[in-house]
């Protein structure tokens, strides 16, 4: 068998909204700045644009509360708009359409509404405190919708094909850090991977580390770093926020007996909060040290690189707190 | 004549016949009696939380969604009781919405005319955030523009939500798309207690359609013939590929923002004055006075729609409760 094709982390995003697009024609991508021959901030609508026309890729007005709320009409009527935000932080803009509308209806009055947000995301690229936001708790706390927070080329692929297939409002968070910086192996095709499964990225016994998004390059780079001390870590990449595969984090830790949450967005009433409160009910009895938790802290996303490197977790915090969790 | 049996398709769009006038006095005599009947009987301690009247508002209610095709999607609120109505909702299954019941829309979990949406009927429900529904419709209308369907959609906003930065975000994304979209813009005069002078430095809403290039009409919003010729002639329109209208009904608001409001704050006067122009009775006295209607047609036509809302309510009071074990239901799609 040949070795699977190496895509960067964007390049698998834009290939899964050809392959979608190809599949079925009532998926239409809009968003700002995303068609013609621009193809977006980021260019990952670039191919999808050249491919399908401004039929298909429709650029908006700056309207994002009017252009999501469109969608969900669209959604309502059997499309599959894939809206793309053109950073996480506008996200704001578009709140009522989101949590109000589209994460209600299904439960209020029995209709679908199966759009998906693009929301690139993620900082420590020096974009100051309105291009670097990971707003992803608003989401989880929001019942009715999904949120999705791929960390690698093929789970970027595949998980926005389930996104895209899912009959409810999914939110894709992008971590744009890794757009160009990442390669790994893709699959061709069209095979989408299962939301709300958690995947162990690296086995071990001392200690579960649970973490998504950029981070996990973080993340797997300290328990490389603190295997060299004899500190077996096991890495869980949760992939999807909501709905949380709560069996794998519990799974994980019930067989370490420690547990650090890592993610890039700010500690305060993060993901990270709700994981550790679900260990402490479910697992405390096989807990051999404190939770913990780590994230940006709790402040606007500084600019200047001095300031971003102190908000933002680094492997070296992490590599640190896992060994001190380890000596308990 | 039953509620069902009622065709909401006119023979020629647009153009009243003597069938469709009775038609229209019919959706507007039931609105009011179930309207009159849902506020009796929470005065009398028989409803569940608060439910809004849409007294006065029959006129636009009804004859904007008489003139829309049973194809096209409409997105009512609160004061389009109407809408509903002629676009084939049953009084029971809103009035068991408005009880809470399992039958009701939506099955005990949205608050009286709230989320009343039915994609069978083509109804969108609405959200209290309002205008959430005009990007919705305007959403709607640019899948039918996707599909080459010759489709329209319509929602009803009021004079509140014309100021909401949404309200013109949609009407410029709509004048930029050409969509086959209608706005209904019930300018009532009040947005809860707010009266219009305190909410807007202008007379007609209808001027920030002229802003963003968005056909603009104003009409008599309780006259319903007038409704519905505005309506039918924006709908083909839209239907032609000409793109978006919006039509300001402007009519009074002649209860309180909600049931619990007495509305102390409107002058008797501004109410007494709208009285006299009561969009039923003036159909009703219309249609009299032109010979398209007797006086023993009339009472017929009253006691019907006694009938059919007393039977509603009844079987609707009698409709169990939702089973507390079935809360978590329905939040996603399966």
């Amino acid at each position: 068998m040949s070795e699977p094709r190496q895509l960067t982390y964007l390049e698998a995003i834009a290939e899964a909204l050809v392959v979608e697009m190809d599949r079925d024609p009532d998926v239409l991508l809009i968003g700002n700045d995303i068609g013609g021959s621009f193809g977006g901030a980021f260019k990952v609508t670039k191919p999808a644009a050249e491919r399908f026309g401004p039929g298909r890729v429709k650029n908006m007005p700056m309207t994002e509360l009017a252009f999501v709320g469109a969608a969900n009409g669209m959604a309502l009527m059997g499309l599959r708009p894939v809206v793309e935000v053109q950073f996480a932080d506008f996200i704001s803009t578009a709140f009522d359409s989101i949590v109000q509308y589209a994460a209600t209806t299904h439960y209020r009055w029995g209709a679908s509404i199966p759009w998906v947000i693009r929301a690139p995301s993620d900082g420590g690229i020096r974009s100051g405190p309105f291009h670097s936001q990971n707003p992803e708790a608003w989401f989880v706390h929001t019942p009715g919708l999904k949120v999705v927070a791929p960390a690698t080329p093929a789970d970027a692929k595949g998980l926005l094909l389930a996104s895209i297939r899912d009959d409810n409002p999914v939110i894709y968070f992008e971590a744009k850090p890794l757009y160009r910086s990442l390669r790994g192996p893709v699959a061709e095709g069209d095979e989408a991977l299962p939301l709300g499964r958690a995947q162990i990225v690296r086995s071990g016994t001392d200690i579960s580390i649970i973490t998504y998004g950029s981070m996990l390059h973080e993340v797997t780079r300290a328990a490389t770093e603190v295997a060299e001390d004899g500190i077996s870590a096991e890495v869980v990449d949760l992939r999807t926020l909501k709905p949380l595969d709560t069996d794998a984090i519990l799974q994980s830790v019930t067989k370490t007996g420690r547990a650090l949450i890592v993610h890039a967005a700010n500690r305060m009433a993060g993901v990270g909060a709700e994981i550790a409160a679900l260990v402490a009910d479910e697992a405390f009895g096989d807990l051999d040290a404190p939770v913990r938790r780590l994230g940006g802290m709790d402040i606007p996303i500084p600019f200047s690189p001095p300031l971003e490197d102190a908000y933002r977790v680094s492997a070296a915090r992490i590599a640190e707190t896992t060994r001190e969790m380890a000596r308990w | 004549m039953s509620n069902t049996s009622r065709s909401t398709e006119t023979p020629a769009r647009g153009v009243l016949d003597a069938a469709g006038k009775l038609n229209l006095a019919y959706w507007m005599r039931l609105t009011r009696t179930l309207d009159d009947a849902i506020m009796a009987m929470w005065k009398q301690g028989r409803g569940v939380g608060g439910t809004f009247s849409g007294r006065g508002h029959e006129a636009i209610a009804v004859g904007a969604g008489y003139a829309m095709g049973p194809h096209d999607v409409v997105a009512p609120m609160h004061r389009d009781l109407g809408c509903y109505l002629v676009r084939g909702m049953s009084p029971e299954r809103i009035v068991a919405n408005q009880l809470g019941k399992a039958d009701g829309v939506t099955r005990g979990r949205d608050a009286n005319l709230h989320g009343l949406g039915d994609l069978s009927l083509n109804i969108l429900g609405f959200v209290s955030h309002l205008p959430q529904s005009m990007p919705a419709a305007l959403g709607a209308a640019m899948a039918f523009q996707y599909r080459q369907e010759p489709r329209v959609a319509l929602t009803f906003v009021g004079d509140g939500s014309s100021n909401t930065g949404l309200f013109h975000e949609t009407l410029n994304l709509a004048a930029v798309q050409q969509a086959p979209f209608i706005v209904v813009v019930e300018n009532n005069q009040y947005a809860y207690s707010t009266p219009l002078r305190e909410q807007m430095a202008i007379d007609d809403i209808v001027i920030r359609a002229s802003a963003h290039g968005v056909a603009g009409h104003i009409v008599d919003g309780n006259d319903v013939a007038a409704v519905y010729e505005a309506v039918s002639a924006a709908a083909a329109r839209a239907r032609r590929g000409y793109g978006p209208s919006l039509i300001e009904a402007k009519t009074m608001r002649m209860l309180g923002h909600a049931i619990h409001d007495g509305a102390e704050y409107v002058p008797r006067r501004l109410l007494e004055d709208w009285e006299r122009r009561d969009p039923v009775v003036r159909w009703e006295a219309k249609l009299l006075e032109e010979g398209s209607l007797s006086g023993e047609m009339l009472q017929r036509l009253h006691a019907e729609c006694r009938e059919e809302v007393d039977m509603a309510i009844q079987q609707a009071e009698r409709a169990p409760l939702p089973d507390p074990s079935d809360v978590a239901s329905g939040v996603y799609a399966p």
